[in-house]
């Protein structure tokens, strides 16, 4: 079960022509899938493009219905293999992951792909993570289209015009037998809007008539001598044909705009973005008409040179808008327009910044920058911001940062608590992350990890450390997730083959977290048309692991001693610690409904709830440095005579008990309580209550009454 | 086009842009605010990038609005932008205070252009959250520049709004911007977006009925307390006799700066000993109060001994287990615990403390000369590891778990005879004894007293943070007789700074290891 439901989502999937699809950009590509007749979806999680996956996963019926086939895959790279459907069948599928991140993984395949070609339209959408909010390298998919000759697809950031891209996508493949990107930004998978559906298709060849009659042409098959050939069709046959059907369908927009010695080139995914900057300087208006012909370039690879040519001669100057780097597209058009002559200056990087992300901001200023140039008589309106700059510098000491960090009860917390109070007594260890929630780890209170260098290579990161030799042998660490996408054969199988002596820490909370909550392998529950249940334990053993243990995260001692052990062992190969609980943001939205009936329907319900006492809180706060948790914040002292805050447990507090633990094991101090509210009490409870509250208040009552004779 | 007139104002799309926290609901007040344009006659576009952010940090919402009958006019859809631009923001919503600096850092926020509404409240940061000691962030200035960034500004505090209403904060924030006017919504068009979501309608609509008095009242930054600044102290009250005559006499001795500091020490240390220990106290506070008349007969202030009352009063009413204990048993606490809670009169619930009492806890408990010996017996130690060795919970709400701590705090009367009373006793006589010396030198820096005054105050709690804290002081004390006369308060209070600037001391041993170097 994912993070969120989809299950009004679903519905609308299942709407007919003229229909209005309304939502996020990212859910109106599901739809566009089933109009297209796809006969295969495959894809692996991760944002931008959890929720293409997430609503897939809850459309079973529907795909059913269809005859579509959906894999939540192993991997992108498994994801990217399963498009071979399409190459000997006219089959269309579509595979989705985030990229340039999982771009990477699928590589080896989807080279294989494009060699071969496809018959089947084969579209890969992926999540496109650059600029603010990104959690990745900052590269650009570009570069994997342009070195296995794939086709690019940028739509602007409007529901309607992805949906449109979609389809064109696997007519554009289809037309010359290339997979396609369908590059989406991270804004425009999260866009809202609308769109008039159509029909969903059915694939028009079965996946059983495939397989029922198959076909085999070892022309495609990536060997020689068919090798050799490949590169000469991409090169004289899908290439031209390509760019026809992209002049044919007029995928790319020529804009017009009254003052024809100007232009600009901008990327469909940037269009948006530059005409409100546009807008704002007084060079367009809220509809796109600009000043300038506009040149929207929604297919950024293959450049089209005619087009080109068209659109630059007779002009001065033109601006293109190329976010990201290396700056290929102008390299592009810079070879294109010396090849045919045309002296038309081209303005890209340098009046742009080379690197970061193009917001408005840096639109406008380019903007500013190419009007001086060209248009030197052009003033720009003033900036409303200009009379306040000082204001806002002034600001900077007031403003902390926000990073992100583990969610309120999250069940990995306790093991870096674990972790740091281990360093705390043997001093520090060369920690290796991995790509999941745990690598928060690395941010205030933890401090810890020194690399990531991909998902599920946590432990063949510290592979080199291994025969250092000394006392400290390398710490790795690996979410469930990675551990399945492929941690367990380049890292665990990898350390027992090589002898290795280092501890892997999996992080094992039944869920891919970080993507959003999907399930995997070694989820405790039981999903649908999945497998799960196969302990993390029992694989690494399967692979020649001897130490391996499974420890219950909230245990700091357990998981201490745990730690201890593994780091001062010597010679038993490599250790495997799974440290086990349940992902605290999935466990409460399975569980909160689950209590609040209970209390509803009158049945008796414990909650645990924690506290801290203001009165004897020392202000030191190690509490949170060991912690972090969101729930455990702080308040001013309410004592005269103090005045450092006092730590504060605030309602959000789920009662994992991890700041008791903590405070028993750092041998903090004794403000911490757990407080256990009875709900629907019976009847022994209530006369225990009774009797107790009797007593103690009694007692309560008369040391009240001496502490006021004194007073 | 672009940047002129009102009337053109309306051929521009409306920008809103929200900054929320993870939590906060963002997604929710979003969808609102799109459902509440498209039921009413407006095109409307959203998007987010939430990347990251979702598992805990801040999240941008960027909403943007249009006529739909001007652009049925036009044939055309208007182009909506993913980024809100600066200077063009029509609307800023943000959920918390840091946040409302963040909005105007980011130039969302511009006179003439922009409604800012905020909630006045803190979510504070792991930053701040982790200080050694008080590391909360002064939001006056955000406050200040708010005022002069935005054309309106409309901020409250939100989260008590959603408490108060038993409600969400977005709910809240949703009344807030139905009463700024910044919308070209009326009430019902908001409200009945709540009522067509479908879920807790009832809180959702008294979450904005609060937001929307809130916002009406727009009473800019009244009630924002600059929590980081130091708080005044009022004079208490008494609750008897005996503490009617210590007000009487501090009345009587001491300077009126000095008298609400030391009434509430006094008071202190009459509920934590008996009515001698607070005279003993008072005696002290005097003492210093005299010499720093006799340093300077015209002393006003007398920060030295406001500081000195504050201190003594800490380090006199140290928490030793017996105080623990007493504090843990009392009524009030049970009260305030239940509350904490928010559990219902006659509802059970059970109230489970974390102890985790040491060997050296158990010493400091002792009769002072059996304490001394047991601490420096290493066979002691062993025998009593596997009692002390681990954390014990201790159910305050059971008969036997509130005896165990009642009994405890009975030793009350024998505390002047326990072993961590005398070191206490030492440490502060100590203490006060070279704040004495410094002042009555006439050639030494009255300032070094004051710094030493402060700088006690390192020395607090228990366990680790107990030892951590007095093994600084002593060093920072030792550390600054070392250094010429003029430099030692500086000295003190760098290296003071330095203590608490990181918890492995890695700071603190390089601050001291650069005056060696001098």
């Amino acid at each position: 079960m994912a993070e969120r439901s989809f299950k009004k989502e679903v519905e609308q999937l299942r709407i007919g022509e003229g229909e209005v699809f309304s939502g996020e950009g990212i859910l109106a590509v599901t739809k566009a899938l089933l109009q297209s007749g796809v006969a295969y979806v495959g894809g692996y999680q991760g944002a931008p493009i959890s929720h293409l996956m997430d609503v897939l996963s809850d459309a079973r019926d529907v795909l059913d219905e269809l005859g579509v086939h959906f894999e939540a895959s192993a991997s992108e790279a498994a994801a990217a293999a399963m498009a071979a459907a399409s190459v000997n069948y006219p089959l269309r599928g579509a595979v989705t992951w985030k990229s340039t991140v999982g771009t990477n993984v699928a590589s080896d395949a989807l080279a294989n792909l494009a060699s071969g070609g496809v018959k089947g339209g084969v579209v890969v959408i992926v999540g496109e993570d650059y600029g603010e909010g990104s959690s990745i390298m900052q590269e650009r998919t570009h570069a994997f289209a342009m070195k296995s000759q794939m086709w690019l697809i940028d739509p602007p950031p409007n529901v309607a015009r992805i949906v449109e891209s979609v389809e064109q996508a696997f007519e554009l493949s289809e037309a010359s037998n290339t997979p396609v990107f369908l590059q989406l930004r991270i804004r425009s998978c999260h866009v809202s809007g609308r769109f008039t559906a159509r029909d969903n298709r059915p694939p028009a060849l079965s996946l059983k008539d495939a397989t029922e009659s198959p076909q085999r042409d070892v022309d495609r098959i990536v060997l020689p001598p068919a090798s050799f050939l490949h590169e000469q069709e991409k090169i004289n046959k899908r290439w031209p044909a390509a760019v026809k059907f992209i002049r044919d369908n007029g995928l790319n927009k020529m804009l017009p705009g009254e003052q024809e010695n100007l232009g600009i080139i901008v990327p469909g995914g940037l269009y948006n973005t530059l005409i409100r900057s546009m807008e704002r300087l007084g060079l367009a208006d809220a509809f796109g008409n600009a000043r300038f012909p506009i040149y929207q370039m929604n297919v950024p690879y293959p450049v089209i040179d005619d087009e080109i040519v068209e659109f630059c001669q007779d002009k001065d100057a033109v601006l293109l808008v190329e976010e990201g780097q290396p700056n290929y597209i102008e390299q592009n058009i810079n070879t294109v327009l010396r090849q045919h002559d045309v002296s038309t200056k081209l303005i890209g990087k340098g009046t742009f910044p080379m690197a970061g992300e193009y917001t408005s901001e840096v639109l406008r200023n380019g903007l500013i920058g190419f009007m001086a140039r060209f248009e030197p008589d052009w003033v720009a309106p003033q900036d409303p911001g200009h009379a306040i700059a000082a204001l806002v510098a002034g600001l900077n000491p007031h403003v902390p940062p926000r990073p992100p960090g583990l969610c309120t009860g999250c069940p990995e917390r306790p093991v870096f608590t674990s972790l740091k109070m281990m360093q705390q007594e043997l001093g520090d260890f060369h920690i290796s992350g991995d790509i999941g929630c745990h690598l928060f780890s690395i941010l205030p209170p933890f401090n810890m990890g020194n690399t990531t260098m991909g998902y599920g290579l946590g432990t063949a990161g510290a592979s080199a450390f291994n025969s250092a030799g000394g006392s400290k042998p390398p710490i790795s660490i690996m979410g469930d997730g990675g551990f399945w996408h492929n941690g367990l054969t380049s890292g665990i199988g990898n350390a027992v083959f090589n002898k290795n002596d280092g501890l892997t820490i999996v992080i094992d909370n039944n869920y891919a977290a970080a993507t959003g909550g999907q399930d995997l392998l070694s989820g405790k529950g039981e999903v649908r048309d999945r497998s799960t249940q196969h302990p993390i334990e029992k694989a690494v053993r399967g692979i020649g692991v001897r130490w391996a243990k499974t420890v219950k995260t909230y245990d700091i001692g357990k998981m201490r001693a745990a730690l201890k052990e593994a780091v001062t062992n010597k010679g038993d190969g490599p250790k495997v610690l799974v440290a086990q609980s349940e992902c605290m943001l999935n466990r409460q939205r399975r569980e909160k409904p689950l209590v609040r009936k209970d209390i509803a329907s009158g049945k008796r319900t414990i909650q645990e709830r924690f506290g801290v006492d203001e009165q004897t809180c020392t202000g030191d706060h190690a509490c949170i440095r060991l912690s972090g948790c969101p729930s455990l914040t702080i308040k001013p002292n309410p004592d005269p005579l103090k005045t450092q805050p006092v730590s504060y447990v605030d309602n959000s507090c789920v009662g994992c008990g991890n700041c008791g633990e903590v405070a028993h094991e750092a041998v903090l101090c004794p403000s911490f309580y757990k407080g256990q509210i009875i709900y629907n009490p019976g009847g022994l409870d209530r006369f225990l209550w009774r009797l107790r509250s009797r007593f103690i208040g009694w007692m309560q009552q008369r040391a009240e009454q001496r502490r006021l004779r004194m007073a | 086009m672009g940047t002129g007139s009102m009337e053109q104002k309306f051929e521009r799309p409306i920008t809103v842009a929200i900054l929320a926290l993870g939590g906060q609901g963002g997604g929710v007040l979003t969808k609102w605010l799109v459902d509440i344009a498209q039921s009413n006659g407006y095109l409307a576009q959203s998007t987010y990038v939430a990347g990251v952010a979702q598992r805990t940090g801040a999240t941008v919402y960027c909403v943007e609005l249009f006529p739909q009958a001007q652009a049925q006019q036009m044939g055309r859809e208007p182009v909506f932008t993913t980024y809100p631009v600066p200077g063009d923001v029509d609307l800023v919503v943000a959920g918390e205070m840091a946040e409302t600096g963040r909005a105007i850092q980011k130039g969302f926020v511009t006179p003439n252009v922009t409604t800012l509404i905020s909630s006045t409240h803190r979510v504070y940061s792991i930053t701040e959250k982790s200080a050694m000691g008080d590391g909360i962030i002064d939001q006056a200035p955000v406050m200040e520049a708010a005022r002069k960034a935005a054309r309106k500004f409309i901020a409250f505090d939100m989260a008590a709004g959603a408490d108060q209403s038993n409600s969400i904060i977005s709910a809240v924030i949703l009344g807030a911007i139905a009463a700024s006017g910044a919308l070209p919504f009326g009430r019902e068009a908001y409200e009945a977006a709540i009522r067509a979501g479908g879920r807790a309608v009832e809180s959702n609509l008294a979450g904005f009925e609060a937001g929307y008095q809130g916002g009406s009242q727009t009473v800019a930054g009244q009630g924002v307390a600059s929590i980081s600044s130091r708080k005044a102290v009022a004079m208490p009250q008494a609750e008897g006799l005996n503490g009617e005559a210590l007000l009487a006499r501090i009345r009587e001795e001491l300077p009126p700066a000095v008298q609400a500091m030391a009434a509430h020490g006094a008071l202190r240390a009459l509920e934590y000993q008996d009515v001698a220990y607070a005279g003993q106290y008072l005696d002290r506070v005097s003492e210093v109060v005299a010499l720093e008349q006799d340093r300077n007969p015209a002393e006003q202030e007398f920060s030295l001994a406001q500081e000195v009352a504050r201190q003594l009063a800490l380090q006199m009413c140290y928490e030793d287990t017996i105080r623990v204990a007493e504090i843990k048993t009392s009524g009030q606490r049970m009260q305030s615990v239940r509350q904490h809670l928010n559990v219902s009169a006659q509802q059970p619930a059970h109230v489970v403390e974390y102890f985790h009492p040491r060997f050296e806890e158990l010493c400091d408990t002792l009769p002072a000369s059996l304490g001394r010996r047991l601490l420096a017996s290493q066979r002691a130690r062993r025998w009593f590891k596997p009692l002390l060795g681990k954390g014990r919970n201790i159910t305050t709400t059971n008969l036997s778990g509130y005896l165990q701590l009642a009994l405890l705090a009975k030793l009350k009367r024998w505390r002047r005879g326990t072993y961590r009373f005398a070191t206490q006793t030492h440490l502060l006589d100590d203490w006060l004894g070279r704040i004495h010396a410094v002042i009555k030198d006439d050639g030494a820096d009255p300032d070094y007293a004051l710094a030493l005054a402060q700088c006690i105050g390192m020395v607090k709690g228990y366990g680790d943070t107990y030892e951590r804290g007095l093994e600084r002081y002593q060093k920072i004390v030792a550390a600054s007789e070392k250094v010429a006369p003029e430099q030692r308060a500086a000295t003190v209070r760098r290296l003071s700074q330095a203590a608490l600037a990181s918890e492995d001391g890695k700071v603190f041993e390089q601050g001291l290891m650069a005056m060696e170097a001098h």
